[in-house]
């Protein structure tokens, strides 16, 4: 940050990308975003070092950052944390390994995995029948897949899930270390992990390898920037070829000065910031679940296996009882009250509190959900419940994305082998991955989806009415 | 004397300005700015995060305004519930009633109150009514929580641009509809429909009051320190008409002291000009 003003000070003249020139060529670009912004939209020179090979400034910040998170090294990716999410897969599983994991994993994941041909082991999580909601791994699926698959190379775990649920990391950790594994953990909603007061355990402090923060979540800086964080094990070098494989050569100094601001300032900030949300989340929680009907949900679900920890600065609501899905809820939220929230599933919604938040925000949300309550309940005998279907793998994502296939009409796709992904989104979990047997109850389950209004992303047709299959007499 | 001006901006572009021979009171509070000073013309004022919220002079007008109309369509009112009102304008007028029981008043700054109690008598008298009962909180939460309670609501809010902004939202309406009996009456202060931006806002609000009460009427009054001087409010209800269920005779009988208000103008509040009528249409 410093390195920018000092070069927006100087007055350096300019003969480089990009073109506007801080701005200068693109008069209306300035109107839109300010002067500020483009004024420090340059390109990597000597002052301000270079993303890919950083020996200046951005490894100054780097350094800074791990200190920050208590980690051995940082980088800072520019790609959002599914860039952060397939260096790590990317540097740790090659062709053929096995990399255990629960199915609930963000699609990167397993976009990840199409591209370097590792192999999933799926740990099912477990669910929550009165939620519908996937939990974290039970250590007793736990063991039991490391002692099945002793040559794995990788376990990877969420903490938390978007739902705000955590695994026993830490035991979870060192399991794997026994065996030989590395510890992978997307964190993409638990960079407060590493600043709140009385959070569930961090990537770090468990002792794991490596870790996908987003800053941009609950952190709070620029959307795509974040962090890849690396314990003492890791081939730090390694893993920047990795990233240098994919990533950007010209990296935003937007999106970099984010980073490296939103780091001082949860390092500075982040406890009272994250109390203030605690206490707006707790406060909301209390008021929710006294309208009746809605069940907002906290600590109290914790179970110490597969519901380990719960992450109290999330506002997750179960809308079932209410007989309206929760994407239903988040649809009168938007339209009928003009409030938007981060996302509705089946049977649930999750509000993301933030430090940007009011009280009287706060008080609006939680009158619109007794307003909805008020003139939308319905009968809740026909609600579908479950937001997880356990799924069948027939082969391996990356050997299914690549293979000869054909598209078929939803409904005949029955037994067939799914050769793409079908996601709701959000949460952006995937329904389906390459190389997952098609059954009934998931066509029904993607047609009760899309009947509710979720947005189904994925397959190559857009509004999910056909998809693509294996071809081939071994696939159904 | 020094050539000091209090000025408030209507528009970006325009510019209202009164004469001020001296300022009594600055602070911010932790919701707003509030100010209190002495005007040669419009006698002492009250100013909250820069806007003119009433002038000894003129504010008869405002408050009269929305307090009686209810009482002349409903003259039984037990049960009130003022949001706002900090400065105790619409206190005062109630206490003209000795029908209501019960006066509840929500108002989210207490230092509104206690300026107005210390430098505006003229209006802060209406506190000293035994029924008044005060809450400092949160108007959308406090009403959230009731049920059939209310004969009447007003809504005494400054403009949807601060703390006011939740009391002109639907999730708020649709509260108060609750909140209010059979027979019950929402009355809020409807914003001006001359500048544009306020305009806006007061078709927002209306097409918000429509979607939640089944009926939703709106009438005006003059109030010169107001942007634009035309200043509308808001009547809603579930089944009370402001015109034809009027009870001029009943309401004349209870002898009650107005300066603006009567019975005759009652009726004359609720036809509009034809532009107010287009916007309220078109919101």
């Amino acid at each position: 940050m410093e390195a920018l003003e000092r070069i927006r000070h100087d007055r350096l003249v300019p003969f480089d990308v990009p073109g506007h020139k801080r701005g200068k060529g693109n008069l209306e670009l300035v109107r839109f975003l300010g002067e500020q912004c483009l004024s420090v939209d340059v390109n990597s020179m000597k002052m301000l070092d270079n993303l890919c090979h950083p020996v200046g400034v951005i490894k100054e910040a780097e350094e800074l950052a791990a200190e920050a998170f208590g980690a051995a090294h940082a980088f800072f990716m520019v790609g959002g944390t599914t860039s952060a999410v397939q260096a790590m897969i990317l540097a740790s599983v090659k062709s053929g390994d096995e990399i255990i994991l629960p199915r609930n994993v963000h699609q990167s994941v397993i976009n990840a995995l199409v591209l370097c041909g590792a192999a999933p082991v799926y740990i099912n999580p477990q669910t929550d029948p009165r939620l519908g909601i996937a939990l974290g791994m039970s250590m007793k699926d736990v063991k039991r897949t490391v002692n099945e698959h002793p040559n794995a190379k990788a376990i990877f775990v969420n903490n938390p899930t978007y739902y705000g649920i955590c695994s026993d990391l830490k035991q979870i950790t060192q399991i794997a270390h026994e065996k030989g594994m590395l510890v992978l953990v997307d964190e993409a909603h638990g960079t407060h992990f590493y600043f709140g007061k009385g959070m569930p355990i961090s990537a770090m402090a468990a002792g794991a390898d490596m870790a996908a923060v987003s800053m941009h979540k609950s952190g709070g800086s620029l959307t795509q920037s974040s962090l890849l964080l690396c314990g003492e094990k890791v081939n730090v070098h390694y893993t920047r070829q990795i990233i240098n494989l994919t990533q950007t050569t010209s990296g935003s100094y937007l999106l970099l000065s984010s980073l490296d601001i939103t780091r001082r300032n949860l390092a500075l900030n982040g406890e009272e910031i994250f109390e203030k949300i605690k206490r707006f989340a707790n406060y909301a929680r209390e008021e929710i679940n006294a309208i009746g009907d809605y069940y907002a949900y906290s600590a109290e679900l914790i179970n110490g296996d597969s519901i380990f920890g719960f992450d109290t600065t999330k506002l997750s609501v179960n809308t079932l009882r209410l007989g309206l899905a929760g994407i239903e809820v988040y649809d009168l939220l938007r339209d009928e009250y003009g409030i938007q929230i981060e996302f509705g599933d089946l049977g649930n919604i999750l509000a993301y509190i933030s430090v940007g938040d009011k009280n009287k925000n706060i008080e609006r949300l939680i009158s619109a959900l007794y307003e909805i309550r008020r003139l939308y309940k319905k009968d809740d005998k026909d609600m579908l419940e479950s937001n997880y279907v356990s799924p069948v793998v027939v082969t391996s994502p990356s050997t299914a994305f690549y293979a000869e296939k054909i598209s078929l009409p939803l409904r005949e796709c029955t037994g067939k082998v799914c050769a793409e992904f079908v996601m709701c989104y959000p949460p952006g979990i995937p329904v389906l991955a390459p190389g997952e047997r098609i059954t009934d109850e998931i066509i029904s389950y993607i047609q009760y989806a899309n009947e509710k209004g979720c947005v189904i992303t994925g397959p190559e047709s857009m509004d999910a009415s056909k998809l693509n299959v294996l071809k081939g007499e071994q696939y159904g | 004397m020094d050539d000091l001006w209090y000025s408030e901006y209507h528009t970006p572009a325009v510019r209202f300005s009164i004469k001020v021979s001296s300022q009594l009171h600055h602070e911010k509070s932790e919701y707003q700015t509030i100010s209190v000073f002495d005007s040669v013309e419009f006698g002492r004022f009250l100013s909250l995060d820069g806007v003119i919220m009433l002038t000894q002079k003129d504010e008869f007008i405002y408050h009269e305004m929305i307090t009686h109309p209810a009482f002349a369509v409903n003259p039984q009112i037990r049960n009130v519930l003022v949001i706002g009102a900090g400065d105790g304008g619409v206190l005062r007028e109630l206490a003209r009633y000795s029908y209501p029981q019960q006066i509840e008043v929500v108002e989210i700054d207490r230092r509104v109150v206690e300026i107005s109690k210390q430098y505006l008598p003229q209006t802060a008298c209406g506190f000293d009514d035994p029924r008044v009962r005060l809450y400092f909180e949160d108007g959308l939460k406090f009403v959230r929580r009731r049920e059939n309670a209310y004969d009447l609501i007003i809504v005494d809010s400054t403009d949807p641009f601060g703390p006011g902004e939740v009391l002109f939202t639907r999730e708020f309406y649709g509260s108060c509809i609750r909140a209010l009996t059979e027979k019950g009456i929402l009355i809020n202060q409807h914003e001006s429909p001359f500048y544009k931006n306020d305009a806006k806002e007061m078709q927002h609000a209306h097409r918000c009051i429509a979607q939640v009460f089944p009926v939703s009427r709106v009438y005006q009054a003059h109030i010169p320190t107001y942007p634009s001087g035309h200043w509308l409010f808001g009547f809603a209800s579930k089944g009370l008409e402001p015109i034809k269920d009027l009870q001029s005779d009943c309401w004349n009988n209870m002898k009650v002291a107005t300066r603006y208000y009567n019975t005759d103008l009652h009726q004359g509040a609720f036809y509009l000009p034809n532009y107010v009528k287009e916007l309220l249409s078109n919101g």
